[in-house]
């Protein structure tokens, strides 16, 4: 099982530092969320996790390497980074791109495999995007089109799955469905799941391990029982709040009651 | 959508209208060969037009299917990596560069060899080529830098062209010539200078799924395992040689770069390769039409080809843009 960790990570945009020296250890197997305000870097954070971006200090190390030591295509191998909103590419059909997902896997003469294909199609049944594998993206609705987007990087059989802002853009329902999907994955496949969510009680309810970032800092992290309280949400995000329990699951709910 | 069904077959069809073109371009010109004679003439058989043929219109047909197919696929290329429908070779600067460099050497260096020219060319594109990547180094190499980078570059590159013309009136007619593009007289000679582009046209065939997955976006390519900038200037600079060397070769021809990747898109599916080919295989025979036209309208009086690419395609990209408006 594939380990991402990040030790004294220092994230900048030119001069600005947005993270300052954090540690992380993501746990295995478990689905984790970052949440804090906008612009507090988390996104950043999950950019640096996945070797989009380059720390100015310290590292993001990937099974105890530091993941700038791999090649590109050897992180890609091991860990897949799904885009806030991706560029909706037209004419482009849901199974051709769930197949760009075997690019790493393969070298650049090699054609689809028999190997390919069968993981393409585990991937479009996992996602039940299997009976619109021959539409166009731009033919799809927009929690359609996540789950094709899910479903490419499942394709390309990782052990870990960041995904940035997932439910961007998608109503409730559809926000409900790519998270359920992302969780019945986690409990399969027992994969790694990373990501940063906007909203604070989808976060509490789907995560197993939550990390609250505040002033470039980890502010605090852990299950969502610990760590989700009306004092971190008022910290975090300025917030006064009143905290429940939910009635369906257990999980905390935050009810805002204003802004400090 | 629609998807295009079958892709391969259309391929091929436009490949042997290619090869059929290019033997009836052959016969075309001051003097007309029929088919018969040429097929005769080029099996060997027959050596009464063989002089013409080979020395003349032989190297001007290879030239002619040689830098279309270049400045298509450049264009190609640049469409792909800047995410605009609407680059093309012009856009990033790269033949003003080149048209600058020429007319400097045709009017400063009237007595100097022929062989100037192309050279002098071809260094126009790569100085202007590599101030686009310094410059656009500094700003991360973002797409949309590439595009106004290299629209600024144009524009002082047209201004230097204008000073020459306004400065030098007295040697501005071959420059004008040059400057509108032509494949007039030219001949062996000047096919060396089109060797990168018999070498790249190649490798960009191995390396068209790179482009492909460049196409799905920086991030998404980023994630797939693919070095994001290192490949964008590398097909960068493919495109960079492709143009450099065709404009050194016949002057500034435009339209080509830009009309053909689009038409080529409308005709395949999103696969790079057969995008290639078929921008390679449209950019021939564009040219290779536009030059025949220009030569066979009314002998022995040339329109340059330049002037026939710019006829039929500007009317096109007019339709192309309406079209995209209307949708």
């Amino acid at each position: 099982m594939t380990q991402l960790s990040a030790e004294e990570l220092t994230l900048t945009y030119e001069t600005n530092t947005i993270i300052d020296r954090i540690n992380l250890n993501i746990p295995k197997g478990k689905i984790t969320i970052i949440i804090g305000a906008n612009g507090c870097g988390k996104s950043t954070i999950l950019h640096a996790l996945g070797r989009l971006m380059k720390p100015k200090q310290g590292s993001v190390y990937l099974n105890g390497k530091n993941i700038h030591q791999y090649s590109p295509k050897e992180v890609a191998k091991q860990l897949a980074f799904l885009a806030q909103s991706p560029e909706i590419l037209e004419d482009l059909t849901v199974e051709e791109l769930c197949l760009y997902g075997r690019h790493p896997h393969k070298s650049l003469f090699a054609r689809h495999s028999d190997k390919d294909k069968a993981v393409v199609e585990e991937a479009l049944k996992a996602t039940k995007m299997d009976l619109l594998k021959d539409r166009t993206l731009d033919a799809l609705s927009g929690g359609q089109r996540q789950r094709a987007w899910i479903a490419m990087a499942l394709a390309q059989e990782t052990d870990i799955l960041l995904l940035d802002e997932p439910t961007t853009y998608l109503d409730l329902a559809h926000q409900i469905e790519v998270l359920e999907l992302l969780r019945a994955l986690n409990q399969k496949h027992k994969n790694t799941i990373i990501m940063v969510l906007h909203d604070l009680n989808q976060a509490a309810s789907y995560a197993d391990y939550l990390i609250s970032i505040a002033d470039g800092e980890i502010y605090q992290e852990g299950t969502p029982n610990d760590i989700f309280t009306e004092e971190m949400i008022q910290h975090v995000f300025g917030l006064n709040s009143k905290i429940i329990e939910s009635p369906v699951n257990q999980a905390p709910i935050c009810i805002p009651i204003g802004v400090i | 959508m629609i998807r295009k069904k079958k892709p391969n077959l259309l391929i091929s069809i436009c490949g042997i209208i290619l090869l059929a073109f290019s033997f009836i371009s052959l016969g075309i010109g001051s003097i007309s060969i029929s088919p018969i004679d040429i097929f005769y003439t080029l099996i060997g058989h027959s050596s009464g037009n063989s002089f013409i043929l080979f020395n003349y219109r032989l190297p001007r047909m290879i030239i002619a299917i040689i830098v279309g197919a270049s400045l298509a696929v450049a264009g190609a290329i640049l469409q792909i990596i800047l995410k605009n429908p609407l680059a093309s070779p012009d856009v990033v600067g790269v033949t003003k560069g080149a048209s600058l460099f020429a007319v400097a050497s045709m009017i400063l260096l009237p007595n100097a060899l022929t062989i100037m020219l192309p050279i002098s060319a071809l260094l126009g594109a790569i100085t202007v080529a590599t101030i686009l990547l310094v410059f656009s180094y500094k700003q991360g190499a973002k797409t949309h830098s590439f595009a106004l980078i290299g629209i600024a570059l144009s524009a002082i590159c047209q201004a230097g062209i204008q000073f020459f013309i306004v400065k030098f009136p007295d040697n501005v007619n071959t420059t004008l010539l040059w400057l509108t593009g032509s494949l007039w007289g030219r001949s062996w000679n000047e096919i060396m200078f089109l060797i990168p582009c018999l070498i790249l046209l190649p490798i960009m065939l191995v390396f068209a799924r790179k482009l492909e997955i460049l196409g799905l976006g920086d991030k998404v390519a980023a994630s797939l395992g693919e070095n994001v900038q290192l490949l964008r200037y590398s097909f960068l600079s493919v495109s960079v040689i492709l143009t450099g060397a065709s404009v050194a070769v016949v002057g500034s021809i435009g339209f080509i770069g830009l009309v053909v990747p689009h038409l080529s898109k409308r005709l395949v599916d999103t696969n790079a390769r057969r995008f290639i080919t078929m921008s390679a295989i449209l950019g021939a025979l564009f040219l290779l039409v536009a030059d025949t036209i220009g030569k066979g309208l009314m002998p022995p009086v040339e329109i340059p080809a330049g002037i026939v690419t710019a006829l039929i395609g500007a009317p096109y990209f007019l339709y192309l843009l309406r079209r995209e408006k209307n949708k």
